[in-house]
Formats: structure tokens, C-alpha cells, sequence
């Protein structure tokens, strides 16, 4: 039993590894489906509506390449995965590409061989704590037991943290989001640590948010990315430039309701260029002259994005803050589309 | 007068490899075996292509980094600067305390079950009915999810502990604090304690014992022989004289006064947890996820090891239990000196794989965040590292081991209690 298990494991990882090797944009294109790794639900990121469509931040990225490779925005399977199981899905070559508020760090790009194609929402890992514990500092959280989702980088920052204030804790390890929460609520755990849009994307779902508080402490910077397989960079490039078409288009004032508008050719040659009526930036990718029209036509620029799923007239009200345009002080930069 | 001759030497032809009969079964199984030779070595090399063309070559060198996670439940010293390697040992302590405490309730509670569901007693029979036919019928990892939001969502938060009229007080005259974090009960302390020896210095496999166990296992052990001793007396007097002499009591005190006197010589004392911060200090905790997983394991398979208690019973023939009850036996007597040590002979190779499956169902643990060696170096490590091959093959090497390990001692045991056949 042991060694057919054995066996039945190396033929995967085989045959796996084989399928990695070929070309994901042609996959793509042969299968007529993209298959986007997201979380197991987490409101406004990733989670599925009361149709059981999925929606969210990330998921406007998947569905942005799925438009922008296939036309369709609806040719996509959304694969969940667990922060154990995402790395393992993406290299095993089940999903194309993964889109779930994964941290770009050193090691996940240099050594576990991906590929981060950019940041979609520079976040940072933050606590929060029910306000009737009276705690206004991450630093007076000596001896509290935290609930932490296991295999991501928060679970490295948290033991750093409490190492380098010289202070401790009890980590209680969990697998999703939703078991967090429930731990969170019985009260089975003080805290609960994860990247602060995360905070704020579970808190509203709370039936008493104002209860909660997260606290001002940022204790690491976590720039989340949709990511593809090393090696593979064509494919990579279709996903870098399709978020990159969201951004710019944000910059250039391209929205979904003018899009039609413009993509009939205007004055700046810039937005010619995205959307395809100037030069032939589609065809280098590999792909159609308006793919970038077709990944704005699923759901706007970034902004409306953000604004949509995110957003501060949503109930998860996240600021732009960091993820604002350069122009607008931010951090967000498009590459030229030249 | 005959000639014998002996038969014409027939000379070997390669035909024969395929329509002799002799050798056919030969060419067959010689065929066999090295087509599964070739498909394996594809496999490996198939393998270790594809990771050569990913960039990551299998290596074990990941094992001595420093983890940088923490761990909960540990029951040698840890920290998150210590290497994976100690990080997969503290797993690997944590899977054994919990198979081992579960194969203990799993065998008491199947025994009793098992026994119990034979009784003449028409409702408590079918009343073991319905458990079994509930634990055994529901995967097991429902039952531990089950058991684990039980025991968060029933039980008082730390918090509610607080205050001058608490909702929760603490049970057992202020010593044990029931909460949905895990159970705290007091620890023994010594005001005059021997210290601890430390093993292995730096290495990953350093870990300490505490003098005053091993002081206290000593004078235990050292009574018990005497205690024997006793009774070997008692024996030889009563053969020789027929009186047995009344040794209860001298025996009781042998056993009971040397570690009394080492305990209280060592100031004995306990440890009682106290709401302090955030948490319960001081004490014992046992985790909400050790209880779930070991109450759960512990039930599930006590389910399977009552019908295989329930088997053995029956499988002794009922002249047995007749003849017994005829010399005067009362029912209690015959289970335990005639029925069950027979019934053993039958519950023991099954209850060894129960015991191997009780110890590998403990990799379910994840589910409720209990650290074992899956959840350290199949989980955490796996993922903050990368090495999917190389941890999972350690795990499943690991798992082998513990497993034939668990095997091999049962058989030895299975030896000694069968029935010696002339």
C-alpha cells in the first residue's frame, strides 16, 4: 500500500511537471478556459455571490485575463485554494495563474519559482482585537492567543514581532478564513492577525463590526500580487500587462462607460496603443489588438475595481491609501504602453 | 536382469521459456518484474528531470535553516529560530502523545463497549448498539470537527472568568479552568527540586529529564519489587504452612510510604492556574485541539475495537462459559478469568491494525490546528520552504516507521498470549 501510494505520488509530480513545461497561453487558448487559482472565500477579494458567481478584487483580475485571452470573461474556473494549497496547485500546473492576496516575498519568487507579475493592493499585517479588552497597541498583546491562518508569510512577521518586543503569545493555527472567524467570535482566541484589508474584509461581516477594533500597528509590508509558474514568460507576460492595462487605463481616464467611446480611436496615442487602435501591441503579446479593451470591458479600470468590490462605499471600506495612482500619491505605476 | 537407462537428457531450448510449463511461470514473473523495474525508474527519472527543469533539485538542506514559526503545543523546548528539523521533531512528540493517548481510551472504552453491547441488559445493549453504529458510520474527520466547534462554541471564554460576578467559575475546588481554549489543571511543582539533566547540548534532538521523575520512577519501582517479594513470601508460607499470612497491608505500605516520604523529602506541591492577562497561567494546558482530536480518535475507534471485542467473545465457545458457571463462577469472574484471556487470542492481530489506523488517522489533526508532524513538516515547513517531495517522502518514512514499529510490538505480544498449540 505504502509504496503504490509512493509510486501514485511520483507519477503526479511527473506528469505534473510535464504539463508545466509546455506553453500556458496556448493551454489556455486549446482548453477555451482559464483556471484561476483564488481563496476559499473572503469577501470583496475573492468569494461567490448569492448566485454563486464568484466575486471580488482579485477575481476582477482573473476575469480581466480571461477576457483579454479568450474574449469571454465567463470562460474561467475558479479553483479554491487554502494558504497550504495554493503554491502546490499553481507549480502542480492545476491553475494558470493565482490570484489570491499572496504576499511577493524573496523566497516564494527566487525559490519556490514563481513568478509575481505585480502588486495589485499593497497591503501590510495588522490586529484586531474586540474593543471590550480595552488594548490600543499590538505592543500590550503580551500573553494573548492569536489565531493566525497557517502556511503564509503572517505567521513568520507574527513570530518576529512578538520575538523583537520581547513579549508572548500562543499561536492557535488555522486553515481558512472562516474557521478564524469562528474561533475569533467564541472568543477562543484574543486576536486575529492577517493582512489588514483581510481584517477589515472579515470584520464586515461581522453582525456588530463596531465591536472590533483593528489596531494601528503594521507590522509588515505585504505587497499582494496575482502570480504565474517560473519559467513559462510568455504567459507571464499576458497576466503582467493585463493588470497593467487596468492600472494605466485608470491613469489615462479610460472607464467602462467611455471605453467604447475611446476605443474608437482619440487624440492620445497612448490610449490608441492600449486599446488597440494604434500599433500592435496585442499581436506581441500573442494576442488579439483590443485584448486590453476586452479586459476593460469585464469591469473597469482599477479604480472602479477598487471602488466596486473594496472600496469606501462598500461595507469593507478600505481607503485608497497606498494604492492610490503615483499621481495621486500613491505607489500605483503602470510601465508606459509603448 | 534389466537395463535401466536413464531417460534421454533432454537440452535446454529457449523455446521452453514459453511452452514449458516448468519454466513458463519463470519467464512470466521475470517479465513482470522488469517492466515494473523500468516503469519505476521512469517514474524517478522522470521526476527528477522535471524538478531539474523547475530549478529545484531534491535536497535535504532545508532542514537544518531556522524555522521562524512558532508552535503551540510542545513538549520539549522550541523556538521559532530553531531549525525545521526540531520543529518536525516537536511534530512528530505531538502525533505520538496523541496516538498514544488514544490507543489507551480507544482500548478501554471498545473493551468495555464491546462487553457491554453482549450484556443481558436489553436497553444498555442496544444503547452500545447505537454507538457504535453512530461513531463507526461517520468519517472520523467529521467527528473531530464536530467535537472541536463543540468545545468552542459551548464552553466560557477566558474572559468570561472576569469580574466580580463571573459568568464562569472554575471547577474542583478553584483548581481546573474549563474554557474554549483548552482545559488548565494544576501541575505538580517541587519546592526542593533535583534539577533536570541536559542531553545532546546544541544538537536538534537535545532534550532534558527531569531528576525528580526519575528519582520518583526509581524508589515506585524499587517498592513494587519489594511488594513482590512480598507476595512470594506469602506464597511459600502458605504452601508450606497453609495459612496464607494477611499481607495487604504491609504491602500497601511498601508500595505507598518511600514515595510519599521522596515526595514530600523533594516539596511537593501543585501548581494552580490563575487568570492572568489575557490567559490562564500556571498549570497544564491541554489544548481544545489535543482534547477534540484525542476524544475523537479515541471514540471512533473504540466504535471498531468493540465489535472486534464483541467478535472475540463470541468466538469462545458457550461450554466454556457453561462449564465455568457450573464450577461456581459468578458472570463477572467467568469474563474476566475465563472468557476474555481466550477472547485474546482472536481481538489481537485486528486490534493491531486499529491501533495503525488510530495512529495515521492522527494526521487529521490539521483540521483543528493541532501541531503534528503533518501540520510542521507537511504543512508549515512544506509551504514556507517549497520542498513538497522531500517533506511528504520524510513524512510517509516517518509514518512507515512509527507504524512498523507499533506492529512489531504487538506481534511480539500477540506471541505471548496466544494459545500455545502442541
Amino acid at each position: 500500500m505504502n509504496t503504490s501510494v509512493f509510486f501514485g505520488a511520483l507519477t503526479v509530480a511527473g506528469l505534473a511537471a510535464g504539463a508545466a513545461a509546455a506553453g500556458t497561453l496556448d493551454d489556455v487558448k486549446a482548453r477555451d478556459k482559464l483556471n484561476c487559482g483564488v481563496t476559499t472565500g473572503l469577501v470583496g477579494f475573492a468569494a461567490p455571490n448569492a448566485n454563486g458567481e464568484w466575486e471580488g478584487f482579485d477575481v476582477a483580475v482573473c476575469r480581466a485575463v480571461a477576457a483579454a485571452v479568450l474574449g469571454d470573461s465567463s470562460k474561467i474556473e475558479f479553483v479554491p485554494t487554502t494558504g497550504k494549497t495554493r503554491f502546490t496547485a499553481l507549480a502542480s500546473g492545476e491553475i494558470d495563474m493565482l490570484a489570491r492576496n499572496t504576499t511577493w516575498t524573496f523566497s516564494r519568487d527566487v525559490d519556490l519559482k514563481f513568478e509575481f507579475v505585480g502588486v495589485n493592493y499593497y497591503d501590510g499585517q495588522g490586529f484586531m482585537v474586540p474593543k471590550e479588552l480595552g488594548v490600543s497597541s499590538a505592543k500590550e498583546l503580551d500573553g494573548a492567543t492569536v489565531c493566525i491562518q497557517t502556511g503564509t508569510t503572517t505567521e513568520l512577521n507574527l513570530a518576529d514581532f512578538f520575538r523583537s518586543n520581547n513579549i508572548s503569545y500562543e499561536p492557535v493555527p488555522i486553515e481558512t478564513n472562516a474557521e478564524a472567524q469562528q474561533q475569533y467570535l467564541a472568543g477562543a482566541c484574543d486576536v486575529y492577525t492577517t493582512d489588514a484589508s483581510g481584517l477589515a474584509a472579515t470584520r464586515a461581516t461581522f453582525d456588530d463590526p463596531t465591536a472590533h477594533a483593528i489596531l494601528p500597528e503594521i507590522i509588515s509590508k505585504e505587497p499582494l500580487g496575482p502570480l504565474v509558474r517560473h519559467g513559462d514568460h510568455e504567459w507571464g507576460d499576458v497576466v503582467r500587462w493585463t493588470l497593467n492595462a487596468m492600472v494605466a487605463a485608470e491613469e489615462l481616464g479610460v472607464t467602462s462607460a467611455n471605453l467604447s467611446e475611446m476605443a474608437s480611436g482619440t487624440d492620445n496615442p497612448e490610449i490608441n496603443r492600449l486599446l488597440g487602435t494604434e500599433g500592435n501591441l496585442g499581436e506581441m503579446l500573442g494576442l488579439d489588438a483590443d485584448w486590453a479593451a476586452k479586459a476593460l470591458s469585464v469591469g473597469g479600470n482599477y479604480g472602479e475595481v477598487f471602488a466596486k468590490n473594496i472600496g469606501e462605499d462598500t461595507p469593507i471600506g478600505l481607503a485608497r491609501g497606498l494604492n492610490a495612482q503615483w499621481t495621486d500619491g500613491g505607489l500605483l505605476y503602470a510601465p508606459p504602453f509603448r | 536382469m534389466s537395463i535401466l537407462t536413464d531417460p534421454p537428457k533432454e537440452s535446454f531450448r529457449p523455446s521452453m521459456l514459453i511452452y514449458d510449463t516448468r519454466y513458463r511461470s519463470m519467464t512470466i514473473q521475470v517479465i513482470a518484474l522488469i517492466g515494473f523495474l523500468i516503469l519505476v525508474g521512469w517514474l524517478i527519472s522522470n521526476t527528477a528531470q522535471n524538478l531539474a527543469e523547475l530549478g529545484k533539485e531534491p535536497s535535504f538542506g532545508f532542514l537544518s535553516e531556522p524555522a521562524g514559526y512558532d508552535i503551540n503545543q510542545r513538549l520539549l523546548d522550541y523556538d521559532n529560530q530553531n531549525s525545521h528539523f526540531r520543529a518536525a521533531l516537536i511534530g512528530l512528540l505531538n502525533t505520538l502523545l496523541v496516538a498514544f493517548l488514544g490507543c489507551i481510551t480507544a482500548t478501554i472504552l471498545g473493551v468495555i463497549i464491546g462487553v457491554l453491547r453482549l450484556s443481558s441488559n436489553w436497553l444498555i445493549a442496544r444503547l452500545m448498539t447505537i454507538y457504535v453504529e453512530m461513531f463507526r458510520n461517520v468519517p472520523v474527520l467529521l467527528w473531530i470537527v464536530f467535537i472541536m466547534a463543540i468545545l468552542i462554541e459551548s464552553l466560557p471564554a477566558p474572559r468570561d472568568f472576569r469580574g466580580d460576578t463571573p459568568e464562569a467559575t472554575m471547577n474542583v475546588f478553584d483548581s481546573v479552568a474549563v474554557t474554549n481554549r483548552g482545559v488548565y489543571v494544576p501541575e505538580p511543582l517541587f519546592h526542593n527540586s533535583l534539577g533536570n539533566i541536559h542531553l545532546f547540548g546544541d544538537a536538534a534532538v537535545r532534550f532534558d529529564i527531569s531528576l525528580d521523575l526519575v528519582a520518583f520512577l526509581i524508589v515506585l519501582g524499587g517498592s513494587l519489587f519489594a511488594s513482590t517479594k512480598i507476595r512470594i513470601w506469602a506464597d511459600k508460607t502458605q504452601e508450606a504452612t497453609g495459612l496464607r499470612p494477611t499481607t495487604w497491608h504491609m504491602r500497601s505500605a511498601v508500595v505507598i510510604l518511600p514515595s510519599l516520604l521522596l515526595l514530600v523529602l523533594l516539596g511537593f506541591h501543585l501548581g494552580y492556574p490563575a487568570l492572568k492577562g489575557f490567559n490562564f497561567q500556571g498549570g497544564i494546558h491541554m489544548r481544545n485541539s489535543l482534547i477534540a482530536l484525542w476524544l475523537a480518535l479515541s471514540l471512533y475507534t473504540a466504535a471498531f475495537i468493540a465489535e472486534i471485542v464483541r467478535a472475540g467473545i463470541l468466538a469462545i465457545s458457550k461450554g466454556q462459559t457453561e462449564a465455568a458457571s457450573a464450577l461456581g463462577l459468578r458472570p463477572k469472574r467467568i469474563m474476566n478469568l475465563v472468557v476474555l484471556p481466550q477472547a485474546l487470542r482472536v481481538i489481537i492481530p485486528p486490534l493491531i491494525s486499529n491501533y495503525l489506523n488510530l495512529t495515521k488517522n492522527s494526521s487529521l489533526a490539521i483540521a483543528v490546528g493541532y501541531m503534528d508532524l503533518t501540520g510542521t513538516l507537511m504543512g508549515i515547513t512544506m509551504n514556507q520552504t517549497g520542498r513538497e517531495l522531500e517533506t511528504v517522502m520524510l513524512g510517509m518514512l516517518v509514518y512507515l516507521t512509527i507504524s512498523l514499529v507499533i506492529s512489531g510490538f504487538m506481534n511480539w505480544y500477540n506471541n505471548r498470549v496466544k494459545l500455545v498449540e502442541r
